[in-house]
């Protein structure tokens, strides 16, 4: 199979690509069509699934989830890993992702990173997303009908390179007072990510595929990113592929987000922009984000906010976290009980018009999660009592 | 007179009254002299109205015009011309109109070098809702400070082995110190109640790390400015929801790069904002930092609201707040009139037009 397409791909991709295509053969054969992940844990019918409540809203949020699991009947059992974020040690961090290899699949709050902390003590969140090799973080924005935001149907899906980059951890100081951070991209990781949102566009139906990035003043690093998906772009003539400065893009995204369709880019363009678009459809409560591996699948928040100031006071937007649960039993392929819990979420926010204090309304984290339950209950299947 | 004593400037367009307030204000030593730099494009145009409007407005401003294509000194190296770096050093004030950076010239961007040769460690964005230019937000006044010689913009890139290239990003304990102590200093001058540093020090934890203990430090001589930090995406997201939290805002290169945009972005774009470039020795540039527009260069209708408010921004500088506060005024009535507005406003005048209006609203002011 890998030389067929090794075969097919070099007269596409001209012959002085070589190597190239036997990466990009080999990144693509890994991944025919739909990603196939090894099954996860799976006995009697229910999976277990990680869950790593984490710091600050997440605790509370997570709560929330497992309650409402179990009430509509949910066949995932969940196995619960605490991260200290205050503790030195790396122990916490290492079980999470043991537990996390185990079962192949996680729900996490974000861990708190305390940045006075010395250099050497790492921010938890990014030891597991590079330990366990989740280099796709896709976040899809979409204008809620019930939330008021300035702008109006706005549908981006956001790539983002999730290893390496500016997140690389590599930093000295060679003389005091002088510090040097390096940025990595690889060739290897920047066609993974390309290939990975071009087939994501396809499989979605999108027609466009943007790459942002600082070329014009980072040539070789961002210029290799750009070069890569440019030569992933070429073998898929269907979708469109242009490329964006990251000013500009920001730029364009406060003033005609309509523009958008797909956009991929390297770790810290990702962070900006991501954080730009869940601005624009109504703020942090409200997307989710979903971290993916060739093996392992990671289910958070989009924004991966701590939400230090209104923990466990009952106000925190439960949107977030719910929609991530429902990536994660689509990726589980429990698509009805993913839809029956989406539907419910929506009707509450778009009919019912029960809001949290983020986007403007007065209910509180357990009414909306009432709500949800009640509609869930009144849709017509078997679930326990509220 | 000075126009015995130096052969080096000439005035441009002024009628014979102005010219005896000129000589008046030399005598008294009050006139300011001015290196203007048009640029390329729309840049002449554009100065000649900004020129014109002060010259309506009476400010005691003198422009010394010049020309800063690159050429190469001695050593092969490209720098810019001498008259210019001389009219700069002795006036310490400058103008730029937008420069075109021509592909296969074989000189780096002419804003990077005129960043090296004064230094220009600040750049200073002010951005402030612009009522009559409607944009989706209406409560926007902020000002972002962006450290402008360092950081993830040192130009360091190696590639390592074939495949795996590394960027590398400085910070230097100096410079940060250099940059926040400006952006307490500007706060301080301009009334603003607080500094806010960006930075992504979880991730980052050295570089910005350094930065923000710097920031920390200079914030100790500044008590009565309040400092607080905040994580690059927490910006993000609050800026598009609600940009009227913000105040100053200071960080490092990249960071402010794309922040400055975001926030142009939110006023109505590059068109209408205004940027000012300070140096060490006391050197300061104020520019337009839109593009130089050759579709409609040489056709009159050209915006020139951004070189305008850079160079009100420049008489604050320079302490002449009487002039800036009736320039400025006349510019937002006009504007928000709607009456005589260039195309990318919306209107369809031309930038005589524009700039005759604003003229005569400063002259009724008087």
């Amino acid at each position: 199979m890998m030389a067929t397409l090794t075969k097919a791909f070099k007269p596409i991709l001209g012959r002085q690509l070589g190597n190239t295509a036997k990466v990009f053969g080999a990144a693509v054969n890994s991944q025919r069509g739909k990603p196939t992940y090894p099954p996860p844990a799976k006995y009697g019918g229910r999976h277990t699934v990680t869950l790593i409540p984490g710091d600050g809203i997440g605790p509370e949020l997570l709560n929330h989830v497992r309650e409402l699991f179990r009430f509509s009947c949910v066949p995932v059992d969940f196995e619960v890993v605490h991260v200290n974020s205050a503790s030195t040690s790396e122990d916490d961090i290492n079980n999470a992702i043991m537990a996390i290899r185990r079962n192949g699949v996680a729900l996490k709050g974000n861990v708190e990173t305390n940045h006075t902390m010395p250099p050497n003590h790492k921010s938890r969140n990014n030891l597991l997303r590079t330990s366990l090799d989740l280099y796709a973080n896709m976040m899809h924005c979409q204008s809620l009908p019930g939330v008021q935001t300035r702008h109006k149907n706005i549908d981006i899906i956001i790539i983002r390179e999730n290893t390496e980059g500016e997140y690389s951890n590599l930093e000295h100081e060679s003389v005091s007072g002088v510090v040097e951070s390096l940025k990595i991209i690889t060739r290897n990781n920047s066609l993974r990510i390309a290939d990975y949102a071009f087939r994501l566009a396809r499989d979605k139906g999108r027609r466009r595929v943007t790459a942002v990035h600082k070329a014009n003043i980072m040539k070789l690093g961002d210029g290799l990113f750009l070069q890569c998906c440019k030569e992933v772009a070429s073998g898929y003539p269907d979708i469109e592929f242009d490329s964006m400065i990251v000013d500009n893009t920001t730029m364009q995204l406060v003033s005609k987000p309509h523009q958008f369709d797909v956009m991929v880019m390297p770790n810290l363009y990702g962070n900006v922009v991501s954080n730009v678009c869940a601005g624009l459809v109504g703020g942090p409560g409200l997307v989710p984000g979903a971290n993916y591996g060739r093996d392992y699948a990671v289910f958070e928040t989009a924004t991966r906010n701590t939400g230090k100031s209104i923990a466990n006071r009952n106000i925190a937007n439960p949107t977030a976290m719910l929609l991530a649960s429902c990536l994660m039993l689509d990726h589980l392929k429990l698509h009805d009980y993913a839809n029956m819990i989406r539907g419910a979420i929506l009707t509450t926010m778009n009919e019912t018009r029960l809001h949290t204090v983020d986007i403007g309304g007065q209910g509180t984290t357990s009414e909306v999660v009432q709500s949800i339950m009640r509609i869930i209950q009144s849709g017509g299947p078997l679930t326990t009592e509220i | 007179m000075k126009a015995v004593c130096g052969p080096v400037w000439f005035i441009y367009n002024v009628q014979f009254g102005s010219f005896v307030n000129l000589v008046f204000c030399a005598l008294f030593g009050q006139i300011k002299t001015v290196t203007l730099i048009p640029g390329d494009g729309i840049g002449p145009e554009i100065s000649t109205a900004v020129m014109k409007i002060f010259e309506a407005a009476k400010a005691p401003i003198q422009w010394e015009e010049r020309n800063v294509t690159a050429i190469k000194g001695p050593g092969g190296r490209w720098m810019i011309p001498p008259e210019a770096k001389e009219s700069m050093d002795k006036n310490k004030i400058g103008l730029k109109g937008p420069l075109k950076t021509p592909i296969a010239a074989g000189h780096p961007s002419m804003n990077l070098l005129l960043r090296k040769t004064f230094d220009l460690y600040a750049n200073v964005r002010p951005c402030v809702s612009i009522e009559g230019y409607k944009t989706p937000y209406t409560d926007v006044d902020l000002v972002t400070i962006r450290e402008n010689t360092e950081g993830e913009y040192s130009g360091i890139e190696h590639l390592i082995v074939d495949g795996v290239v590394q960027s590398i990003k400085l910070i230097t304990g100096e410079a940060s110190r250099r940059i926040a102590e400006y952006a307490f200093e500007y706060a301080r001058n301009n009334q603003r109640a607080s500094v806010t540093a960006v930075h992504k020090a979880n991730i980052m934890r050295m570089s910005d790390g350094l930065f923000l203990r710097k920031c920390r430090e200079v914030a100790e001589n500044y008590k009565d400015v309040k400092f607080t930090e905040m994580y690059l995406d927490t910006v993000c997201l609050n800026m598009v929801q609600d940009p009227s939290q913000f105040d100053v805002l200071v960080m490092p290169n990249l960071y402010g790069d794309i922040l400055s945009d975001l926030c142009a972005g939110l006023i109505g774009g590059l068109g209408v904002t205004p940027s000012g470039n300070i140096g060490a020795n006391g050197v300061a540039i104020f520019e337009s930092v839109h593009g130089t527009a050759p579709d409609i260069a040489g056709k009159d209708l050209a915006n020139p609201t951004a070189l305008l408010l850079s160079a009100v921004m420049m008489l604050r500088h320079m302490g002449l707040h009487g002039y800036a506060n009736k320039i400025e005024t006349a510019c937002f009535d006009t504007i928000r009139e709607k009456k005589v507005l260039t195309k990318d406003l919306g209107g369809n005048s031309k930038c005589s037009e524009f700039t005759a209006d604003i003229c005569r609203r400063v002259q009724d002011m008087d």
